[in-house]
């Protein structure tokens, strides 16, 4: 079996980095959002859904696009960015800002299957006990929610891992820097003689997603006995 | 306690709340079928649901008022509530549980000592399980004592003791009762049966569509829905086992001896036995098969639907017959009437 080469290295830590970073980032937008759409009602709510959801119909590619008109050099949001100093483009962050986008309805989905599960009543009473709502949401719709994230960070965690399309676009293919394991196969399977590696890399994101789906099995069950 | 409620609630029409009635006491009722507000009048004492319009005024302070914008939320109202299927954390152990509410609440309320209230409850060796291992009264034990403990104004019952079988209901009201005397608990019993209304309470508002109709006593209003019960008037016998005879349990109660056959070894008992079961005589009856014959005074008779209630006499204790209004007649049953009242053996069911 060919041993993996230092770039094929580089692309398998950038790929866990960005998968982890933009994972990591999203989890607490993704509660409070869950959180918002399960026990508030209001007026936008139809359309936030849709807006937050569009990024699982959409091809990637066009979410990469329109990443790339937003944060590139004359982007609409360019005006915010330019003062702060942040130059997102072609750099790893943003293919943590494309995974991030992409992998969200998946985390949001499985956190608010969770919330939903959840007995209002045990709300309720938290309430005639003395919490606060902040107090319940932490002591009591965080812990029972917990089978939720755990699930929905595991499924945005392996949909980070494999974002392709989104990435490319807003973030390039530059080898050290944006090159992550998606992008390296693509390289491979396109230049002659690169299968053995496009295989080895191949197996790399098989044992990475059978990894990321042991241990949160092996988490959800361990929760799942605890309450 | 003193509470008043004058509220009003419409659900989009498909069902309007509307009350006004103040009671004042310890140990108050709240009784009506499904679907008669029951539950929605504890969410609105609670904070749970916010109301149209009224004021809720507990112990001289407005928890809600629409007319002067006041409408505290449920974690400063101080009134606990204990759900139907006991609604405990099910990620927290026995002890978190317990302490959820009293450590949220302010020193200056505390007033209850912990470890006396798990040893009212019989909690002690439960402290470190998690609540999906305890028996159904278990769980409603660590509900009733996470409400205590939370040192509420006023507890709330609502339906709490329905799920429960028979034995355990007893079990967990004779710890609501020991509790709430010895912490002095006023609460608010929410329920459809008219047994737990009369086992717990002293004074009763009756509820139906969305509606108080009025307060009365338990056994009032157990005799003024005598005629619309299947089973007519349940009386609840307390009794004390003396022996067994013949296989059949004898028991004293007042001054009587009770033959029974679903009689047990428990020395104290409680026994239910319908108004139905018994069966009058104004001459001593001769060569009976039935096991009981107590000697009584007629009290009072009461219409009843299209039969009479008869109160009866028994000793220093009290038991409600019934009668079609033809036999009333033909007997000519009146106030200080002397009776024999004959019950059988069979007719007593064990309470528990």
């Amino acid at each position: 079996m060919p041993a993996l080469s230092s770039p094929d290295i580089d692309a398998i830590v950038l790929s866990i980095k960005v998968a982890f970073t933009a994972t990591l980032v999203s989890l607490p937008f993704g509660f409070l959002y869950a959180y918002l759409m399960t026990f508030f009602k209001f007026r936008a709510k139809v359309l936030l859904e849709v807006m937050v959801n569009l990024p699982l119909t959409l091809p990637p590619v066009v979410m990469g696009y329109l990443l790339l008109v937003a944060l590139g050099k004359n982007g609409w949001l360019a005006p915010l960015l330019e003062p702060l100093g942040m130059r997102l483009i072609f750099t790893w962050k943003a293919a943590v800002l494309a995974s991030a986008l992409v992998g969200f309805p998946l985390l949001v989905r499985s956190i608010r299957l969770a919330m939903e599960s959840i007995d209002g009543r045990l709300i309720q009473a938290s309430r005639t006990l003395g919490a606060g709502p902040l107090d319940s949401l932490v002591t009591v719709i965080l812990p029972l929610s917990r089978t939720g994230i755990v699930a929905g960070s595991s499924l945005m965690f392996a949909r980070s891992m494999g974002e392709f399309g989104a990435t490319i676009i807003v973030a390039g293919n530059i080898p050290g820097v944006t090159r992550t394991i998606p992008l390296a196969i693509y390289d491979y399977a396109g230049s002659p003689g690169g299968e053995e590696a496009a295989l080895v890399l191949c197996g790399v994101a098989i044992s990475i997603s059978v990894l990321v789906l042991l241990v949160h099995e092996s988490l959800t069950r361990k929760l799942a006995r605890r309450q | 306690m003193e509470l008043r409620v004058e509220v009003s609630k419409n659900f989009a029409g498909a069902f309007d709340l509307k009350t006004d009635f103040t009671v004042a006491g310890e140990q108050v009722g709240v009784f009506g079928v499904s679907g008669s507000g029951k539950s929605t009048l504890v969410s609105l004492i609670a904070g749970l649901i916010e109301p149209d319009e009224g004021e809720i005024v507990l112990d001289g302070e407005c928890l809600f008022s629409s007319e002067r914008g006041i409408d505290l939320p449920p974690q400063q109202r101080r009134v606990s509530i204990v759900f139907q299927d006991s609604c405990l954390f099910p990620h927290l152990s026995v002890e978190s549980n317990l302490l959820y509410g009293y450590r949220r609440c302010p020193v200056r309320h505390r007033q209850i000592d912990v470890k006396a209230l798990v040893s009212v409850l019989k909690l002690d060796g439960l402290l470190d399980r998690g609540v999906n291992r305890l028996s159904g009264g278990e769980k409603q034990r660590v509900a009733l004592g996470r409400a205590i403990l939370a040192n509420p104004r006023l507890l709330l019952m609502d339906e709490s003791l329905s799920a429960l079988d028979d034995g355990l209901k007893l079990q967990v009201i004779h710890y609501l009762k020991r509790a709430s005397e010895k912490f002095r608990i006023p609460y608010l019993f929410i329920s459809h049966s008219l047994l737990e209304i009369r086992l717990l309470t002293d004074q009763v508002l009756a509820m139906a569509g969305g509606r108080v109709l009025g307060q009365t006593t338990p056994e009032q209003l157990a005799r003024d829905r005598m005629g619309q019960s299947q089973v007519g008037y349940i009386n609840l016998l307390q009794v004390e086992k003396l022996r067994k005879m013949g296989g059949l349990y004898v028991y004293r109660w007042g001054m009587e001896e009770l033959f029974v056959s679903a009689g047990d070894d428990e020395p104290m008992a409680v026994f239910e036995l319908s108004s139905r079961d018994i069966i009058l005589f104004t001459r001593h009856p001769e060569a009976v098969s039935a096991r009981n014959l107590l000697k009584c005074t007629v009290m009072d008779t009461f219409p009843s639907g299209n039969k009479v209630g008869v109160e009866l006499r028994c000793g220093h204790e009290t038991l409600i017959a019934e009668v079609v209004v033809q036999a009333a007649d033909d007997l000519a049953i009146q106030a200080r009437n002397e009776v024999y009242a004959v019950i059988k053996a069979s007719s007593f069911r064990r309470l528990g």
